[in-house]
């Protein structure tokens, strides 16, 4: 029905349209108004609307109806649905813009739903999700940075959480070696770094099948650390100068850690979060701005005319991998001295196949594979904030950051294209 | 050292059904020499194995600090620590028919696991979600298994049958959206794998999953008229896990659609033009490499008895892939990679029982081997063979799209 509203609107501009296009049309308007019946239910299930929050550590909670503000984002909605089925969503930044404020509005209603209404005086405080999301996303983004350089170059890296693990574990003995947290991060990302070389040299220099190699790495990553750990004495004294780390202190950044509400969450973390908003930038510059991206862009793409214009197709790669073992050493770290200090066996859970799928659903840009990597520390800390809250069961809140996932590359993402040389050695004729 | 090699190919030795010739089209000659390539990755792998063992050693740490005075003491501890951890390993594994047929047992859910991902490979998919269709399929066949009360034999087919549907229906949701969505198979079998945990902790924390007078999230043992059955203290789905091989093998060199899932798994765009339906290849290839996960899944509840908990798939969907690689994912080579690798788990903990070698360093070999096995490029430089041709099989090389 909505895209026969749609043909008789554009019927007096004459306009082409093929299958696609529609097709996403009545995707989007299907989205929409999924949401919209969403934000419907929740608006009209609310009874009690009055919710406490709070949005930084240190300030009085304060407290709002949220009643009226789902029905104000029931009506945002709305308004996007009419725009998306007379086909008259703009293209570009402010179609971006468009899906954002539908995005926001279905968030605050759901939270407002999920808190409204709770039995009780002692209700749970809506915390800002902010600064948990950061925090777990941290080794997704590192992570997902490091798979992206890779995989631009044409080496394809399934071995993050092989490198994630190595790093963790030397980031945790430098530490404790040194005394120094900061020492910590030089080692996490110097084993990174021969995880990356390791990668390079049966990918590019023997011609290993990465697919295979990547697997084989993680499970010798997995076997190392723990063997390594095995062999760490029992006895207090030399183990505290083998696995009892220094964790990695706060930092507040004058002026910018004031800001309400993302001021803590954003700039009132470790040294390790800053270098990761660094390193977003500076992969993207790199990839994107730099002669050298450029090479490492077209050796992913097309190593042979990058041969024969004169690039070291191999060199290019070797750097490339080399620079994301630095990222992937560095997104290891994290999980001994940036969170819980001392290493344990699989210390990585499983975060290097996450980041491995957001470079996928980011479609091997920087950019985007860190907004996934965003997108499921979001959904983790969700997670772990609503489960004591009994509106949703536990065990679908648990499930729902993969559930997501699945409906999102399914629905959304769908075909992508890898760089065209992904995952093929190069050599020179 | 020699003998260490030799033995677990021999594992697969009395009682058990013909292992089929899965390249018997190239004849031996070909395959020889990736033969010959595997066994001198073991050897290396074996050596850098050994050099661990030596390092891990206190007896032999302590004689380095006069190493260059009087070597003879290094290596002779050196040796002593070697040679006790590795014979622990090979009379761990297989020093006796109880040690074999551990053995046997913990190599079944490897092979018919490592099978799924090599179906799935031929394909060209790549399947990380064994762990999860395993879960599925022990979930099924377990809640079979206990909960109701059927004659011997046929609550045992009828609870296989679950598992093996079970593991079909979650290895085909991937199959079936990557057909019609073009949804990323590695992306959606990950997250498969977390979901079938959040199935299995929410069943388990059901009643009528829970083991009475348990506060543990684990379930009652199946049925004894549900069990395997086993003959000689080894239960009879190791002879399952080999029938798996030999019908695998059939499916893929002797059956139409075995043929087109070779030739999608080749060139999707090509099998296309020539006709083939690649959709509904990825989802059949995807279903029967579930289905074969599911087979593995079963084989601990029904053949071990074990109940029902969230660890108790352990690595297996992961090591699964390494079999399949180290297999190069042809069915002859997937069996005797998980037959290698359950003589590896089941001799590293006797290893580190009697010599005190951990049992980590089973994993460390288990690694090597691999990543020499799949570089022979660098085996054939450090052992001085001659280049050969041959040997490779296709698998999957890239993302795909």
């Amino acid at each position: 029905m909505s895209t026969a509203m749609a043909e008789q609107a554009d019927t007096d501009t004459v306009q082409v349209r093929d299958r696609a296009d529609k097709a996403r049309q009545v995707k989007l308007v299907s989205l929409y108004a999924l949401v919209a019946l969403m934000l419907l239910f929740f608006a009209l299930s609310i009874d009690d609307g009055n919710v406490r929050y709070l949005l930084s550590s240190g300030t009085e909670p304060g407290e709002v109806d949220g009643k009226p503000l789902t029905w104000a984002a029931f009506a945002v909605v709305v308004g996007a649905l009419v725009l998306a089925v007379l086909n008259r969503v703009p293209k570009g930044g402010a179609g971006v813009a468009i899906h954002l404020l539908v995005g926001l509005a279905f968030f605050l209603g759901f939270m407002f739903w999920v808190y409204s209404d709770q039995a009780g005086g002692n209700s749970i405080i809506m915390q800002n999700p902010l600064p948990g999301t950061i925090r777990l996303a941290t080794p997704l983004v590192l992570g997902a940075l490091a798979g992206v350089l890779c995989e631009r170059a044409g080496v394809i890296n399934i071995a993050i959480e092989g490198q994630m693990l190595m790093g963790a574990f030397f980031a945790s003995v430098a530490s404790s070696l040194a005394y120094s947290a900061e020492m910590g991060l030089v080692g996490g990302i110097l084993a990174g770094v021969a995880m990356g070389a390791l990668l390079a040299v049966f990918a590019i220099r023997y011609l290993v099948n990465q697919v295979v190699l990547g697997v084989v790495l993680i499970a010798l990553a997995t076997a190392l650390t723990s063997f390594f750990l095995s062999q760490i004495p029992n006895d207090p004294e030399i183990k505290g100068y083998l696995n009892e780390p220094l964790v990695l202190p706060r930092i507040d950044i004058p002026v910018l850690s004031e800001i309400p509400v993302i001021g803590q969450a954003l700039f009132s973390q470790s040294i390790l979060v800053y270098l990761t908003y660094l390193s977003v930038v500076l992969v993207t510059w790199l990839l994107f701005q730099t002669k050298w991206g450029l090479r490492v862009r077209s050796v992913g793409e097309h190593p042979k005319a990058a041969d024969t214009v004169g690039i070291k197709v191999n060199r290019v790669r070797w750097q490339a991998v080399l620079l994301g073992g630095v990222l992937a050493g560095l997104a290891g770290s994290y999980f001994t001295i940036g969170s819980t200090g001392a290493f344990d066996n699989g210390a990585s859970a499983g975060n290097g196949f996450i980041a491995l799928a957001a470079v996928i659903m980011g479609r091997w840009h920087p950019v985007f594979a860190s907004l996934s990597a965003l997108f499921f520390g979001l959904m983790w800390t969700l997670q772990s904030q609503l489960q004591f809250l009994d509106k949703i069961p536990g065990e679908l809140l648990r499930a729902s950051p993969y559930l997501a996932t699945i409906v999102a590359v399914a629905g959304f993402v769908g075909r992508v294209r890898p760089p065209a040389a992904d995952g093929e050695p190069y050599v020179k004729s | 050292m020699t003998e260490t090699i030799a033995h677990p190919p021999e594992s697969a030795g009395p009682g058990n059904k013909p292992v089929p010739p899965a390249e018997s089209s190239r004849g031996p000659v070909t395959w020889l020499p990736t033969l010959v390539e595997t066994l001198a990755a073991i050897v290396i792998a074996l050596v850098l194995g050994a050099l661990l063992v030596a390092l891990s050693d206190p007896d032999t740490v302590e004689t380095l600090p006069y190493l260059f005075s009087y070597p003879a003491d290094f290596f002779s501890a050196a040796f002593d620590a070697v040679w006790s951890s590795y014979s622990a390993l090979v009379q761990g594994s297989v020093g006796s028919w109880n040690r074999i047929s551990t053995t046997l047992e913990r190599s079944a859910p490897l092979i018919c696991a490592g099978l799924g991902v090599s179906l799935a490979f031929r394909a060209g998919l790549f399947n990380i979600g064994a762990q999860g269709q395993m879960a599925v399929g022990f979930l099924v066949a377990g809640f079979i298994g206990f909960t109701y009360d059927l004659p011997p034999g046929l609550h045992t087919l009828v609870a296989l049958a679950g598992g093996i549907l079970g593991g079909a229906l979650w290895g085909g949701i991937a199959g079936f959206l990557k057909a019609r969505t073009g949804a990323h198979e590695v992306i959606t079998t990950i997250m498969l794998n977390y979901l079938a945990v959040s199935i299995l902790l929410y069943a388990l924390g059901k009643e009528a999953f829970q083991r009475e007078g348990s506060d543990n999230r684990q379930s009652p043992p199946v049925a004894d008229s549900a069990t395997f059955g086993s003959v000689a203290d080894t239960h009879l789905g190791v002879l399952l896990a080999f029938a798996a091989a030999v019908g695998v093998w059939w499916l893929l060199e002797r059956s139409t659609i075995g043929f087109e899932m070779r030739a999608v798994g080749a060139n999707p765009e090509a099998s296309r033009t020539a006709g083939m339906n690649v959709a509904k290849v990825f989802t059949l290839a995807m279903v029967v490499a579930g289905a074969l996960a599911g087979l593995a899944g079963t084989m601990q509840v029904l053949g071990d008895q074990a109940s029902i908990s969230p660890t108790l798939a352990g690595t297996i969907g992961f090591d699964a892939i390494t079999v399949a690689l180290l297999g190069r994912a042809t069915p002859l080579g997937t069996v005797l990679a998980g037959l290698l690798f359950g003589a590896l788990s089941v001799g590293g903990v006797a290893m580190q029982a009697s010599a005190g070698t951990p049992k980590e360093l089973a994993a460390v070999l288990q690694a090597l081997i691999v990543l020499f096995v799949a570089a022979p490029a660098l085996v054939r430089g450090l052992t001085r063979q001659r280049a050969t041709g041959g040997g490779s099989t296709v698998m999957a090389k890239g993302w795909g799209g």
